[in-house]
């Protein structure tokens, strides 16, 4: 991918930067300069603003690559996903930080920043959002004195191997 | 100007690996190399996990705990020593994946295991003499040790941010003092892919001297003893060399109980005495001292003195993971695909 073509889409691809219609409040992203359901009578025209997602999202769908798309090897196999986020757009994304087989519909994800590609050893690296599981989050346990003797099962350790 | 910590967040890649694990490898007894060590088992980055993911995970933590408008920063300064590219600032990615570009100053500093510290030293100056409103200081790695070398059994990836401010500030920073000299105890090449370091010469002159001499200017000049302190956290390339430097200077396993990471998640390098400060942190309470004292090899020790603030109440620490998450978690790789992840497997051209 040509250096000028990635670099413009950054705010979208580190942060998320969408647009939202302040006639009807509707998000979308990737960013559009007219709204589409209020352009019939015009309303959008110059009053799209920038709205940045918060990553925010649930699993609506997912597949597992098995046959990577090039420069994603590594990863396979990986899952992909289709996320409603809290805003409204959907997004897809790879999903890490967990086991395919463990990947549901409905999980409750997180935007996370990851390394998306590079170009060959001596070219640009590409970086962006993936999603992770929010659940890591929600089960941290309040940091205090003696907190660290207990930790709850649901933090466990996971016993098993990965088989990235 | 009183100024110190506003914010901080880690951030550990979930993989982890034993010395059990990559002694058998090499034929190496790796469950007597790990309790030599003090380390059970280090963290492994994924594929897709670098020092500026790293990074930048750890400051979205800081910013969202400190509730920070990131177009506040006016210096975010990132200390490693396997920043992704040569030639190109780890720093303005950062800056830009948390949206505090493009007013601000940034840069990246590299001084082996204590680029992060001198990041803070840096931002503490810049914040007391009213140049910024808040500095950022990181400190992150994902440092490699030749397959097989001893480093192999402790080098692992991790990454802490910590915001430096006027306002708001849960640590107070009452000093800072730097002992640095020129002494050759690990150093990588340009081009080369591994370190090389001087074997037992990483100990005594190195380390222990610089560590230990930087802790007592510390006490002459905050005229303090280790009675003084709460906690202590020393740099730890591994979990027998800041025990063995903490009792050495008269501090008690209770002292150094929090500030101690690398026996859970190995060597994180610059990041190593930041994130056994934020586990301080995490368990701190108002009124406690804490001396830091880093250590980068080449080589040079940044020690602080550091008082907690009644702010540390009202701060939002159940934003985000706190360290013992980290401590506790993770999934346990096969060196196979730790090799893998890391690189270490010849692919060939493509």
């Amino acid at each position: 991918m040509a250096i000028a073509r990635f670099w413009r889409e950054t705010p979208r691809r580190y942060n998320l930067g969408g647009s939202r219609c302040t006639v009807c409040t509707t998000v979308y992203f990737p960013p559009r300069s007219v709204c589409p359901t209020c352009t019939t009578h015009r309303q959008s025209l110059g009053k799209m603003e920038p709205f940045q997602l918060s990553g925010d999202g649930e699993v609506v769908t997912f597949t597992v690559v098995h046959e990577a798309a090039n420069g994603f090897e590594m990863l396979v196999p990986y899952a992909l996903a289709i996320v409603q986020t809290v805003e409204g757009p959907l997004l897809t994304g790879q999903v890490v930080n967990l086991r395919p087989e463990d990947l549901q519909i409905g999980l409750k994800v997180r935007a996370t920043f990851r390394k998306l590609r590079e170009e060959g050893p001596a070219g640009v690296i590409h970086y962006g959002y993936k999603f992770a599981p929010k659940e890591e989050a929600a089960m941290a346990p309040r940091p205090g004195r003696g907190s660290e003797q207990a930790p709850a099962a649901s933090h466990a350790p996971e016993p098993s191997r990965a088989r990235a | 100007m009183e100024a110190g910590i506003v914010s901080y967040g880690v951030y550990v890649p979930r993989y982890r690996i034993t010395p059990a694990e990559i002694g058998q490898v090499w034929g190496v007894d790796g469950v007597a190399m790990g309790q030599g060590l003090n380390i059970e088992r280090k963290s492994v980055p994924a594929p897709d996990e670098d020092t500026i993911t790293i990074s930048t995970e750890a400051l979205r933590v800081a910013l969202l705990r400190g509730k920070i408008d990131p177009q506040e920063i006016g210096a975010l300064y990132v200390g490693s020593e396997s920043h992704p590219y040569a030639v190109k600032p780890t720093a303005t990615i950062v800056a830009h994946a948390v949206g505090a570009t493009p007013n601000l100053t940034a840069a990246d500093f590299e001084f082996a295991c204590k680029a992060g510290t001198a990041a803070i030293q840096t931002c503490l100056g810049l914040v007391r003499s009213g140049m910024v409103k808040y500095g950022v200081a990181i400190g992150t790695d994902t440092s490699q040790g030749a397959p097989g070398d001893a480093l192999e059994y402790s080098a692992s990836a991790g990454g802490a941010a910590l915001v430096i401010g006027r306002d708001k500030v849960i640590a107070t920073i009452n000093q800072t003092v730097s002992y640095t000299t020129d002494t050759p105890d690990f150093w990588r090449r340009e081009g080369q892919r591994y370190p090389s370091h001087g074997g037992r010469f990483t100990g005594e002159p190195a380390y222990f001297r610089h560590v230990g001499e930087c802790a007592k200017q510390m006490f002459k000049t905050a005229g303090t003893t280790t009675k003084d302190y709460q906690h202590v956290v020393f740099h730890q390339p591994n979990g027998k060399f800041p025990r063995r430097i903490g009792t050495q200077l008269g501090f008690s396993d209770e002292q150094m109980k929090y500030g101690m990471v690398t026996p859970r998640i190995g060597n994180t390098y610059s990041a190593a005495a930041l994130i056994g400060l934020a586990n301080v942190l995490d368990h701190g309470e108002a009124g406690e001292r804490i001396l830091v004292v880093g250590y980068g090899s080449g080589a040079g020790s940044d020690a602080f003195d550091l008082t907690v603030t009644e702010e540390l109440g009202t701060y939002d620490r159940s934003s985000g993971l706190p360290v013992q998450y980290f401590l506790d978690s993770g999934v346990e790789l096969s060196y196979s695909v730790y090799a893998k992840f890391r690189g270490k497997i010849h692919m060939g051209e493509a």
